[in-house]
Order: C-alpha cells, then sequence, then structure tokens
C-alpha cells in the first residue's frame, strides 16, 4: 500500500543499486511470472528506470498505476493486464 | 604452503595464474606458495574470434590452445570440474571426488549460454556462441538468397554486448556485396529502450541502422519462438516474422555457483566492484547498503562471472586481472597491496566492427562512459591485429 494509491501490490521488485537495464529487465522477468491482474512495484534508483519502465508498460499492453518519487529511489507500480 | 587456486582457465583465470605465478616466482621456487588453476576442459579458446567464423573470414582451429601451453611454467594445471566451493571453510570439491583445500581462490568460471532455456531457440535460431552453432550460421548465409532475417537478444546480460550489433552491420555489408540487399528485410531487435546498453555507444550506433536501412525495434527482447509461424514474439507481445533468425540465448553464470549458495539463480558472482573479492551473501535483503555486505577476504571474482555491470567481454577480465593478481600476491608475501594496482576501476576496451572494413573502438570505466572515435578502416585493423596476436600476448601478461 502506498500513499498516493489504494492499490495492493502484490510483489515488490527491488532494483535499488541496479544499473540500466537491470531495473527493466527484472520487471520483465517479475511479469512473466505474474498473474494477470498481479501489481508489481519496482524500487529503482536508477534514473533511466522513469522513463524506460514506463515505456516499456505501454508498449506491452499494461497498466502503469503511476512513478512516485521515494526518498532516495522511485517506485513505479504497475498492473499486469495480459 | 601459501596455496592459491583458481577456478576457470578461460582469459580471466589464465591471465590472473600467470600475473599471481609471476610475483611469486621466489615463494613458489621456495616451496612456499603453490598455484593451481583448475579447468573443466584444458582447452582455451579464444571466443571472440566465433563471430568471425560465421562471417565466413575465421576457422575454429585457429580459436583453441591447450591451456597448459599458455600457463606459466610454474603453475599446475588440474583438468577437472568444481563442483562444490565452501568459500568460508577454504575448500573445492572436484568432479573426481578429489577436494583442494585453498588460501586464496581466484573464480572465473565465465558464463553459460542455455539456449535449451528459450522453447524453439535449438531448432529455429542461429547464433555465433559457439565455433559449431557459428559454422551452421555460416552454412545458412550461403544458402541465403532473400527474405527477412531477424536479430534478436533473449535476456541481458550476455557476452561481447556489441556482438549482435556487429553481426547485423556484417550482414548488411554481405548481403549487398552479394547482390541480395534489395531482397533482404533486416530488423534488430534490442531489447532496451536504445539500440545499446551504454548511451554514447547506442548515440554512435543508431543512425548506422538508418543509413544500412536495417528497422532498429526498440523494447523488443526476445521472448517466445514459434516455430510453425516462424515468427519471434517480443517481451511487448510484438510479433516479428522471419525467414532466418539469429538469436543471442539466455546466458547465466556457472551452475557450481549456485549449487554451492555464493550466487542467486542467475549465477552471477556478487563482487566488489573495486576489489573484485565475493560477497558473502548471495541475494541480500532488501534495501541493504552494499557497503554493509561482508566480503570473504581471500575469494576474487573477475571476467564473465562477476555481477559488475561490465561487459561480459575478455577485456574486462584482461583488466581485472592485475587486481586480483596484486592482491593475492599482498596476501600471500604478507604485505599491503599496492594501492593503485589492486584498485579495479572498470576500465574495459573493445573495438566495434561497424561493417565495410570499418571499425570503431570502446573504451571506458566506471567513471568515464567511451567517445568511440568515427569509424574507420583502422579500428577495424585494430581487432583483426589483436584477435590474431592473442595467444602471444593477452593470457601471458604482455600487454
Amino acid at each position: 500500500m502506498t500513499a498516493e494509491t489504494t492499490t495492493t501490490v502484490t510483489t515488490t521488485i527491488d532494483a535499488r543499486g541496479s544499473f540500466c537495464p537491470g531495473p527493466l529487465m527484472e520487471l520483465i522477468r517479475g511479469m512473466r511470472e505474474a498473474e494477470v491482474g498481479d501489481v508489481l512495484a519496482v524500487l529503482s534508483t536508477d534514473k533511466g528506470s522513469k522513463a524506460d519502465i514506463p515505456k516499456w508498460v505501454g508498449k506491452a499492453g499494461h497498466t502503469l498505476i503511476g512513478v512516485f518519487a521515494r526518498e532516495g529511489f522511485d517506485e513505479i507500480i504497475v498492473q499486469k493486464v495480459r | 604452503m601459501q596455496r592459491v587456486v583458481v577456478l576457470g582457465g578461460g582469459v580471466g583465470g589464465t591471465l590472473a595464474a600467470n600475473l599471481i605465478a609471476r610475483k611469486l616466482k621466489h615463494e613458489i621456487s621456495a616451496g612456499q606458495a603453490k598455484v593451481t588453476v583448475v579447468d573443466a576442459t584444458g582447452s582455451h579458446a579464444y571466443q571472440p574470434g566465433y563471430m568471425y567464423i560465421a562471417m565466413g573470414s575465421e576457422r575454429p582451429e585457429k580459436l583453441v590452445k591447450p591451456e597448459k601451453s599458455l600457463l606459466d611454467g610454474n603453475v599446475e594445471l588440474v583438468i577437472d570440474t568444481a563442483t562444490r566451493i565452501d568459500a568460508a571453510g577454504g575448500t573445492v570439491s572436484l568432479g573426481s571426488g578429489v577436494t583442494m583445500a585453498f588460501d586464496q581462490l581466484v573464480i572465473a568460471l565465465g558464463s553459460r549460454i542455455l539456449p535449451g532455456d528459450l522453447a524453439n531457440f535449438e531448432g529455429e535460431a542461429h547464433h555465433f556462441y559457439t565455433p559449431e552453432a557459428a559454422a551452421r550460421l555460416r552454412g545458412a548465409l550461403d544458402a541465403f538468397e532473400g527474405g527477412k532475417i531477424v536479430i534478436g537478444i533473449a535476456g541481458i546480460p550476455y557476452k561481447c554486448p556489441p556482438a549482435p550489433l556487429e553481426v547485423a552491420f556484417l550482414i548488411e555489408s554481405e548481403l549487398r556485396q552479394r547482390g541480395l540487399r534489395d531482397r533482404t528485410e533486416l530488423t534488430f531487435l534490442s531489447p532496451i529502450n536504445r539500440a545499446f546498453t551504454i548511451e554514447s555507444v547506442s548515440d554512435m550506433a543508431t543512425p548506422i541502422f538508418e543509413q544500412k536501412g536495417i528497422r532498429l525495434e526498440l523494447l523488443a527482447g526476445v521472448s517466445e519462438i514459434d516455430a510453425e509461424r516462424k515468427v519471434v514474439i517480443t517481451d511487448a507481445f510484438e510479433e516479428h516474422p522471419y525467414d532466418l533468425l539469429i538469436c543471442v540465448p539466455p546466458h547465466k553464470g556457472a551452475q557450481v555457483l549456485i549449487d554451492s549458495g555464493l550466487a542467486p539463480k542467475s549465477g552471477w558472482l556478487p563482487t566488489d566492484r573495486a576489489t573484485l573479492q565475493v560477497k558473502t551473501v548471495a541475494k541480500p535483503a532488501p534495501g541493504t547498503a552494499d557497503e554493509d555486505v561482508p566480503r570473504y577476504l581471500n575469494v576474487y571474482a573477475l571476467g564473465d562471472t562477476t555481477d559488475l555491470p561490465l561487459s561480459k567481454a575478455g577485456s574486462t577480465a584482461h583488466f581485472e586481472a592485475p587486481v586480483v593478481a596484486e592482491r593475492v600476491a599482498a596476501s600471500v608475501q604478507g604485505r599491503a597491496p599496492e594501492a593503485k594496482e589492486a584498485t579495479y576501476v572498470g576500465k574495459v576496451m573493445c573495438f566495434f566492427e561497424v561493417g565495410d572494413g570499418k571499425g570503431t573502438l570502446l573504451q571506458f570505466d566506471y567513471n568515464h562512459p567511451p567517445k568511440p572515435p568515427k569509424p574507420s578502416a583502422l579500428w577495424h585493423i585494430g581487432k583483426i591485429m589483436f584477435n590474431k596476436t592473442y595467444w602471444r600476448t593477452v593470457p601471458r601478461g604482455r600487454v
């Protein structure tokens, strides 16, 4: 649960400390293992993630719930649609 | 007696063992130290040459030599497979049933390709990560008379990051020379949001895709191969039909590292970016600061084995080996390592072919991204010369 959303996160992928494209690759791996409807949160310290991950999410047809700036990292929350 | 054990006889293991033996020459002759390389095959392969088998300009027999012929006379070679590593207890179990004790351990076990991890890969996709596969790709290119060629990547990280781009550029040149270019549609599938992981290299390569008329698809990692319909399906569910499919297979680190609890499921060994010491926890708890993860003070990793965010390439191992050698030798000699020599700054240097007899150079470290010079014949010739002189230079520590 986050301050900005009432969505319950199914899985959190902590990719902090991982460099581009690590967080995106971790999310893609997580999405393959997730069920449709699951909500995944990616924690990333890589500045590129907040641009690259939403682009991939859009291309793959999933739902981007939001990109939230946390203390020292970004949290990107995504719902698996297909 | 101080026992130094090096696992793996690739670029990193061979060079590290030779440099350590050189630094410990007196201790070895006095019977106070021993350096042993454990290698599964006893053969040393020059893997960067495989791509050239596929391009028709290299022969497999030129790319392999007996490991023993490359090792310093003071290094012992054991042909065996490590089946278990007890890093804290200081032992390595071997396939033959022998248990080797070590005082200093160097892990240079490289990476594994796992084509079987992607359904239909083995029947449908070509690659150039073994001499046999590269020769098969050459055969397929020779038989190719036009159609759709798709070049893709099934997972990051993989060996030699520029290689699939180089292959795309070299095949485009070849097809033009053979008069097949206007009968061929070439597509390159990049798994990330640009052509290459490093931004400056991507900026250099992207216009080359445009000039050569190679369609560049981004965020398009290969996820499935539909053999019946001859279609590649990407991570983002897009489909790309092919007549000839070339794909970088999935990669992982050595199984023994996973089995020994040293590495997570990926097999890449958690490694300190500066000292190259192995970290004691395979997968730290979320949010753990890197500096809070203790290191094994006498266990090092180099080359493809590590989880460092660097190219999995012989060049990385080449520049890491002197750091490992200095640290191991200093421990054996009971002295502090020379700070500058014993700190890895992320240095990597490699050539990058762009086709039509031209290439460029990628030289970088943790703090300085590459600034590739304008592609020219010079760097292409540089790469060919480097490949030809490799046996006499790199493993022996002459460059």
